[in-house]
């Protein structure tokens, strides 16, 4: 039995963590277990972004997503006592999702989505590009070649968006205030 | 100048129905007179500008502008006085104006404003018939005679409070209508076929065609069409049942439209076109049978009725059927030349039942009447000259009319039509001296009628009538009005025929021979016709004239003849008077035994044959079972209702629909964005 | 066989698909946001594989921006959720309908 190479058993076994991870975010009733399944979701993306040679943005991505904005999460979810859904469902909480008509309509609609993109992609990218090269990837991909194109090339959108997150800051204190 | 004629009685519509009610009754009733006798004049100073022309070139154009300018295609609202548009308008005019001046003393007791409206409407006729005599071209004379037969529907509902008076109007309308269809296709196709609607230049490109002896073709389908219009405007069979039951109208309008000018329109119009009919002979074969059945079937129905109206209306009929025979054989100023004497007796003997009705306030009903003879003499007197007109007896004016197209009917070998003319002329004898013997002659059926107080008619006029009073009826004659105009028009029925005065006696037949280029235009330059005086109707000078050539050559062997039927037609006038007489001033009850012997025969011409009950189970009840049941439950309610209806259901269902796209629940939003993006990017896919 | 392109995007719709599935089908707000990240999250995969896969680093850049956005809509969103809250006592999306008209 021919053991595959490294990087296909890797995508695939990041990859389905990554899938189980966030089915798991949308079964679950506890809000608070979404939440720390999804974390578990950016891990394993973080171990995809590795494979793919971007070491930069695994680490970004653990840091921001799973460091920050999971625990801002976190704390709205205490603070909120947010209160479990009121499931009456027989079967459990995994199968919430499919058990009335509409639901069902509209799960069939995510599952069709998914064909769809699918065969576009299939359509679109016939031709197999290998992820191996990597003395490819890492001059182009290192921090410097990153930190060089946001700050030339796309200097702008930097900059817009250091605005945006300041206006984010205000509107989120702006809102959440109980009285103005 | 011409367009003056028609323009001067419609300014006084103007005033009348725009200042009417405001107006007096003498102001109101001065402006209407004035308007037609200043058109009288106008028209006079024309014709006698136009007699002055060359016989030859006897044409006065006045075109007034340009109303259709399509290419070649070429309609004028254009005025043309000829001859034969010469006469009518005179006619018009002239026996128009006396029986306006009567009507101002008829319709006296009429409200102001209801005054005025009645004098409105006879001017906006007025104007409208002498449009459609003037007009020189086919869509000119459209627009009068459509005018004319909505003035005719206004004037018999004038008294529109009674339902009769309304189904009456209604009725001349519709049945107009019919006719005017007709008409209309014609006029359509005349435009089809030569691609002008102007007379002259009809006649002039018909002229040189083939007569359709063998084949029912073009013209011949033209021509038929014109005279199912006449037919209905000149009430000939099949739509003649409009015209007695148009005598719910008042009185002088029935002199002056169903007996005078609007009903001759159809005559007319068939002159006017006469070389066009010249050239399809079947039709005119159909005209004159036509003609010649309408004149015995109204004189059959007119000789029972009691009416007094009524009989002068089948009388009217009858005296049309005439005319139609005479333009049906060819004697097409024939036909018109006993258009203008009948216009002259038959609004004389119209006037004078007015007066009659005026006198007894309101009877109608002739055996009812009777005596009036001493009581209101001078309307019998005008009466009785009338009457001797109508019958034929010379030297009135009947007499050479009718014997000119009685003898023209039998010189064009149509001996059975002139043995229908002769039969004809003796029931019109023996029922015109009917009704002047149980009007005038005899016992009072009723008792009489007291005098109310008639000083302020003043009676003292010096137009030669006796005062009321004799014996014991009070009752009083025609006011000055009304007697001025029988006077003029009794003197008019007897000269009237001066005219025409066939070459037989010595005269010289000058309305034919005036009236000639008007029918032919195309041979206006052939024949050389001496000068003439203008027709004036109440006075002629008798100035000797050539005789026409072509008069002349076609009677110059029958003289015998015409002799012979001269003195058949004078016979069987005395004859009528004669029966008449017997039956009805000496022997009354003979009479009655006789309708009571033949009391079917009797009933059914009472009856008018029931043609009026045959039309409302063929045509009306259908009609109006096709309304009810299809038009109105199916078209109506279902189809067009439907589709309004359905609109608003439409909507609301749609919009039951659309509502249920806005629930609120922010979770179907995005559904239905993802079902978007899915749907997109199937459509994306397939291709 | 070797790991192309196909299949990370493969990866990356049914990562998106999961969370348009959650997006509307959950009844509890905060679950709804997190099923919105995942969708981010299934993004920036695709924009970092593409990247890698045409040789430039654009892709990852993207990638930065998204995340900063995705920070920020995260933070105004909960922040939302807490007003919503406070007004109405309930985390469900069925009761909040004002949007009906």
């Amino acid at each position: 039995m021919m053991i595959p190479p490294l990087d296909v058993v890797l995508f695939f076994v990041f990859g389905g963590s990554a899938i189980a991870a966030s089915l798991a975010v949308v079964a679950q009733r506890n809000p608070m277990h979404s939440v720390l399944f999804l974390i578990a979701s950016f891990a394993a993306l973080a171990g995809l972004y590795i494979g793919l040679d971007s070491p930069f943005t695994a680490v970004t991505q653990i840091i921001v997503y799973a460091g920050a904005i999971m625990v801002l999460f976190l704390f709205v979810v205490m603070l909120l006592n947010a209160p479990r859904e009121d499931v009456a469902s027989p079967y459990g909480p995994a199968y919430v999702t499919l058990t009335t008509g509409p639901r069902r309509a509209f799960a069939a609609l995510s599952v069709v989505l998914v064909v769809e993109l699918t065969l576009a992609v299939m359509r679109y990218f016939g031709e197999p590009v290998a992820t191996g090269g990597a003395q490819r990837g890492a001059e182009v991909s290192s921090v410097k070649a990153i930190g060089l194109a946001i700050f030339t090339n796309y200097s702008l959108a930097f900059e817009a968006t250091s605005v945006l997150i300041l206006v984010a800051m205000v509107g989120a204190v702006v809102l959440a205030k109980r009285r103005l | 100048m011409l367009a003056l004629i028609p323009l001067l009685p419609f300014t006084g519509f103007l005033v009348n129905a725009t200042l009417g009610r405001r107006l007096t009754k003498g102001v109101s009733g001065a402006v209407a007179c004035l308007a037609m006798i200043l058109a009288f004049g106008v028209s006079v100073v024309a014709s006698m500008q136009l007699v002055g022309h060359d016989p030859a070139a006897r044409v006065i154009d006045q075109s007034l502008y340009t109303w259709i300018a399509a290419g070649s295609f070429h309609a004028d609202l254009a005025f043309r006085l000829d001859p034969l548009s010469m006469l009518m308008i005179l006619v018009v005019t002239g026996i128009g104006s006396l029986i306006h001046i009567y009507s101002t003393a008829y319709m006296h007791d009429e409200s102001d404003s209801e005054f005025a409206r009645y004098f409105s409407y006879l001017n906006l006729f007025a104007s409208f018939m002498l449009m459609l005599v003037l007009g020189s071209n086919l869509l000119v004379m459209f627009i009068g005679w459509e005018g004319v037969g909505l003035c005719s529907y206004l004037l018999i509902g004038f008294w529109f409070k009674k339902q009769s008076a309304n189904d009456a109007g209604k009725k001349a309308f519709v049945v107009n209508r019919v006719g005017d269809f007709a008409f209309i296709l014609g006029l359509a196709l005349t435009f089809w076929t030569f691609g002008t609607v102007d007379f002259r230049e009809i006649a002039i490109k018909v002229a040189p065609l083939a007569t359709e002896t063998a084949v029912f073709g073009t013209l011949s389908i033209i021509t038929l069409l014109f005279f199912i219009g006449a037919t209905g405007k000149s009430a000939q069979i099949p739509l003649y049942v409009w015209l007695p039951d148009a005598m719910e109208g008042p009185t002088p309008v029935s002199a002056l439209i169903h007996a005078a000018t609007m009903v001759t329109a159809g005559v007319y119009m068939i002159g006017r076109n006469a070389e066009l009919f010249s050239h399809a002979p079947q039709t005119l074969e159909i005209v004159a049978i036509i003609g010649a059945a309408t004149a015995l079937m109204a004189g059959t129905i007119g000789l029972v009725q009691n009416d007094i109206k009524r009989v002068l209306a089948y009388s009217t009929v009858s005296q049309l059927g005439y005319m139609f025979l005479a333009m049906g054989v060819g004697a097409f100023a024939g036909g018109i030349f006993h258009l203008y004497t009948h216009a002259f007796f038959k609004a004389l003997m119209f006037l004078g039942s007015g007066a009659v009705i005026h006198a007894l306030h309101g009877e109608q009903d002739i055996r009812k009447m009777g005596g009036l003879k001493k009581e209101i003499p001078l309307t019998y007197w005008t009466f009785l000259i009338g009457a001797i007109a109508i019958a034929g007896v010379p030297p009135l004016a009947g007499f050479f009319s009718k014997d000119e197209i009685l003898y023209r009917t039998f010189a064009t070998d149509h001996k059975i039509l002139w043995a229908i003319g002769m039969l004809t002329a003796l029931l019109t004898a023996v029922y015109m001296f009917r009704l002047v013997f149980l009007t005038f002659h005899g016992e009072r059926a009723v008792a009489g009628h007291d005098a109310h107080g008639h000083g302020a008619h003043g009676h003292g006029g010096g137009h030669g009538h006796d005062d009321h009073g004799h014996g014991g009826g009070h009752l009083h004659d025609a006011p000055p009005a009304m007697a001025a105009a029988l006077l003029i028009l009794a003197v008019g029925s007897v000269v009237a025929g001066a005219v025409g005065i066939p070459h037989v006696l010595g005269g010289t037949n000058r309305i034919e021979a005036f009236l000639e280029p008007s029918f032919h235009p195309a041979l206006a330059g052939a024949a050389s016709h001496g000068p003439a005086t203008a027709g004036e109707p109440a006075a002629h000078t008798g100035l000797p004239a050539e005789a026409v050539g072509e008069h002349g050559a076609e009677v110059g062997g029958d003289e015998s003849t015409e002799m012979k039927l001269m003195g058949a037609s004078v016979l069987i006038a005395l004859l009528g008077i004669g029966i008449a007489a017997y039956f009805f001033l000496i022997n009354r009850a003979l009479a009655d035994g006789i309708a009571s012997t033949f009391s079917a025969v009797y009933r059914t011409l009472l009856n008018k044959y029931w043609i009026d009950e045959l039309y409302d189970a063929t045509i009306v009840q259908p009609l109006k079972w096709l309304s009810d049941h299809v038009l109105w439950k199916v078209v109506d309610v279902w189809i067009i209702d439907g589709i309004v209806n359905g609109v608003g259901v439409f909507t609301r269902g749609s919009a039951a629909l659309l509502r249920m796209l806005q629930t609120g629940s922010v979770r179907t939003y995005a559904a239905s964005l993802v079902l978007g993006v899915v749907l997109i990017l199937g459509y994306y896919l397939m291709q | 066989m070797t790991i192309t392109l196909t299949h990370y995007l493969i990866l990356s719709a049914i990562l998106f698909s999961i969370g348009t599935a959650g997006v509307f089908l959950r009844r509890n707000l905060i679950t709804v946001l997190l099923s919105i990240e995942i969708m981010l999250n299934a993004v920036n995969l695709t924009f970092v594989a593409a990247g890698r896969h045409f040789g430039q680093v654009d892709g990852q850049v993207i990638v930065f921006f998204v995340m900063t956005v995705a920070a920020a809509e995260a933070a105004v969103g909960l922040a939302l959720v807490i007003s919503l809250f406070r007004h109405k006592e309930s985390l469900s999306p069925d009761v909040f309908t004002s949007l009906k008209w």
